[in-house]
C-alpha cells in the first residue's frame, strides 16, 4: 500500500515538483494567543462555501426555472425526491450559517485590526465575497418562487431603483423589464448559479493565496504585554485537525438544523396577492428593512427612502476603504476610533434585527 | 522620435511614423473592444414587451360584494385594489404601493389600505397618511352599471 503512495507521489513529483510546496507545509505555522480563536471562522467559511457548492449542485438535477415550475419542482424535491428535503433544508441553513460566520470572521478581522498593512487586498477581496455572499442569498431566495420570495425580491429591486441616475437601467436589468416577473427568475438563476460562483471562485483564491503568503495576521496587543513570547503551532497537522474538528461539528449542526427546523416553502407567488402581512426579510437585511420602515417619506426636498438606502451604501462604502482611511493602525498605533464605529455597527445591528424580528 | 542619427529632426511638423502607426492599433483595439462590448451591452437590456393597453376592466357584481372589505383585481398587468367602503362607496385604486412597489391590502380592523412590507397606511380617498410611503395612491374611477363594477383609468 505504501509503496504505490510512494511510486504515485514521485510519479507527481518527478512531473511537477512538490518538494517546494512540502517544505512550504512543513514551515507553515499560525501564531497561538488569546485571540486565536478568531482564526477559525475564515476556514469554516470555507467549509460552509464547500457545503453550498455541493448541495447546490445536487438541488440543480431536479430544480426547474420559470415561473410555472419553480415552486413545483422545489415541492418535488421536498417530497418526492429521497433525502431531497435533506439537501434543500442543508442549503438553506448553511446559506444562513455562512452569511453568520462571514460576518463574524469579518467583525474579527475589523476589530484585530488585520486589513492593515500589507492585507489590503485580504480585505477587499473578502469584503467582495461579503458582498457575493449577500447577493447569493437575495438571487436564491426567489428562487422557490413563493410568496416572500416575490415581494423580497420587488422591494429588495426597488430599492436600487430610487438610487438617483444609474438605479432605475440597474433595476430593469436585475429584473429583465419592468416588473418582477419570469424573467426575473430566469435572470436570478443565472446569477445564483453561474455568475456569483464563477466571480466568487477567483476572489477566494486570491484571498486564500495571500492568506498563504503573507501568514496570519497577529494583534498588535501581543507584542505590547510584557514578557511575551510568540508562540506558534504548525498548520500541518495540528491546526489543520483542529480545523477539521470545528468543520465536523459545524456539519453536526447544520445536520441538526435540517432535520429538526426543515426548510419551508410557503405559499406559491402570485403577483396578484396583497403581500402578506408579517412579511420580512432574511434576517441579514433585517436591519436595514427596519431602518427604512423608521424613515419618514419626506425629509426636507428629498425622498425618505432615497435618503435611507444612499446613507447605508456609503457607510457600506467607508466599510470597504477601511485600509486606506484608518492611517493610525496603518502606522501601528492603537486607533480606538475604529472600535467605537465597529461597537456602534454592531449593537445597532442587533438592536435593530431584534426588533424588525419582534414586530 | 522623428529623429535620424545625428538627432536631427526628420520632417518637421508631421506626425512621426511610430506615433502613427499607434493611434493606428490604438484605434483600431479600441473600436474592437467597442464592438465586442456593444452588442453584449445591448443584449443585457430587456425588450419592451408589447403591453396590452388596458383602459378598462370588469370586476365582478357589486352586489356580490361585502360592504367593508378590499379585493385585488387584474388590471392589464397591473394590480389595482377594488374597495366597498363601510358607507358603501366603490373605490379603486393602484395596488403598488408607492414605497417600494409592494401590493397593498384593505384592513378592515384599520378602515385603510395597508402595505405589509413596510407599514405604509393610505386613507380611502389614497393618501398617504402614515409610515414611509411618499405619494398617494393613483386613483381609478368606479362605476356601476346593471350591478356589474366597472373600473376605469381617471383621465
Amino acid at each position: 500500500m505504501k509503496s504505490y503512495f510512494t511510486k504515485f507521489y514521485n510519479w507527481i513529483d518527478g512531473r511537477v515538483d512538490l518538494s517546494d510546496l512540502v517544505e512550504f507545509m512543513g514551515k507553515k505555522y499560525v501564531p497561538v494567543h488569546s485571540h486565536s480563536m478568531w482564526y477559525y471562522f475564515g476556514g469554516v467559511s470555507l467549509f460552509l462555501f464547500i457545503i453550498q457548492v455541493i448541495t447546490g449542485i445536487l438541488l440543480l438535477l431536479y430544480y426547474k426555472g420559470g415561473p410555472d415550475l419553480a415552486f413545483e419542482s422545489i415541492q418535488f424535491i421536498m417530497s418526492k425526491v429521497q433525502f431531497g428535503w435533506l439537501i434543500r433544508s442543508i442549503h438553506s441553513w448553511a446559506a444562513n450559517l455562512f452569511i453568520l460566520s462571514a460576518m463574524i470572521h469579518m467583525f474579527s478581522v475589523y476589530f484585530e485590526k488585520a486589513y492593515r498593512r500589507p492585507r489590503e487586498i485580504t480585505w477587499l477581496t473578502g469584503m467582495f465575497m461579503f458582498f457575493l455572499a449577500l447577493g447569493f442569498g437575495f438571487s436564491g431566495y426567489l428562487l422557490p418562487w413563493n410568496e416572500l420570495a416575490f415581494f423580497a425580491t420587488k422591494v429588495g429591486t426597488d430599492i436600487v431603483g430610487v438610487i438617483p441616475l444609474i438605479g432605475k437601467p440597474i433595476m430593469i436589468f436585475l429584473r429583465g423589464g419592468e416588473d418582477v416577473t419570469g424573467a426575473t427568475l430566469s435572470r436570478m438563476f443565472g446569477f445564483h448559479i453561474a455568475v456569483f460562483p464563477g466571480i466568487f471562485t477567483v476572489l477566494l483564491g486570491i484571498h486564500l493565496l495571500l492568506v498563504q503568503r503573507q501568514g496570519m495576521s497577529e494583534p498588535f496587543r501581543t507584542i505590547e504585554e510584557p514578557g511575551w513570547e510568540k508562540k506558534t503551532m504548525p498548520f500541518f497537522p495540528n491546526f489543520l485537525l483542529r480545523d477539521l474538528l470545528l468543520w465536523l461539528i459545524v456539519l453536526n449542526i447544520i445536520a441538526i438544523l435540517a432535520v429538526f427546523f426543515p426548510w419551508e416553502l410557503g405559499k406559491k407567488a402570485d403577483a396578484f396577492a396583497p403581500a402578506p402581512a408579517g412579511i420580512k426579510p432574511e434576517w441579514y437585511f433585517l436591519f436595514m428593512f427596519q431602518t427604512l420602515k423608521y424613515i419618514p417619506g419626506k425629509i426636507g426636498f428629498f425622498d425618505g427612502e432615497v435618503l435611507g438606502i444612499m446613507l447605508f451604501s456609503f457607510a457600506g462604502l467607508a466599510w470597504l476603504v477601511i485600509p486606506f482611511w484608518d492611517r493610525k493602525s496603518q502606522r501601528g498605533e492603537k486607533n480606538r476610533l475604529i472600535n467605537y464605529i465597529g461597537i456602534f455597527v454592531i449593537i445597532y445591528i442587533i438592536i435593530l434585527t431584534i426588533i424588525g424580528w419582534i414586530f | 522620435m522623428n529623429k535620424d542619427i545625428s538627432g536631427k529632426e526628420q520632417f518637421p511638423g508631421t506626425i512621426p511614423r511610430r506615433d502613427f502607426l499607434k493611434y493606428i492599433f490604438g484605434g483600431s483595439l479600441l473600436a474592437w473592444a467597442l464592438s465586442v462590448l456593444y452588442p453584449i451591452l445591448a443584449y443585457l437590456k430587456p425588450p419592451k414587451q408589447p403591453e396590452v393597453e388596458v383602459n378598462s376592466v370588469k370586476a365582478g357584481k357589486a352586489s356580490a360584494m361585502e360592504k367593508d372589505s378590499g379585493t385585488i383585481v387584474k388590471f392589464g398587468n397591473k394590480p389595482v385594489i377594488l374597495v366597498h367602503t363601510a358607507s358603501g362607496e366603490f373605490k379603486a385604486f393602484s395596488a403598488t404601493c408607492t414605497h417600494l412597489d409592494c401590493t397593498v391590502q384593505y384592513r378592515k380592523d384599520m378602515g385603510l389600505i395597508w402595505c405589509a412590507c413596510h407599514n405604509g397606511r393610505y386613507d380611502l380617498t389614497g393618501r398617504n397618511v402614515a409610515g414611509p410611503p411618499p405619494k398617494p395612491l393613483i386613483e381609478y374611477r368606479v362605476l356601476i352599471q346593471n350591478d356589474e363594477i366597472l373600473i376605469s383609468k381617471n383621465t
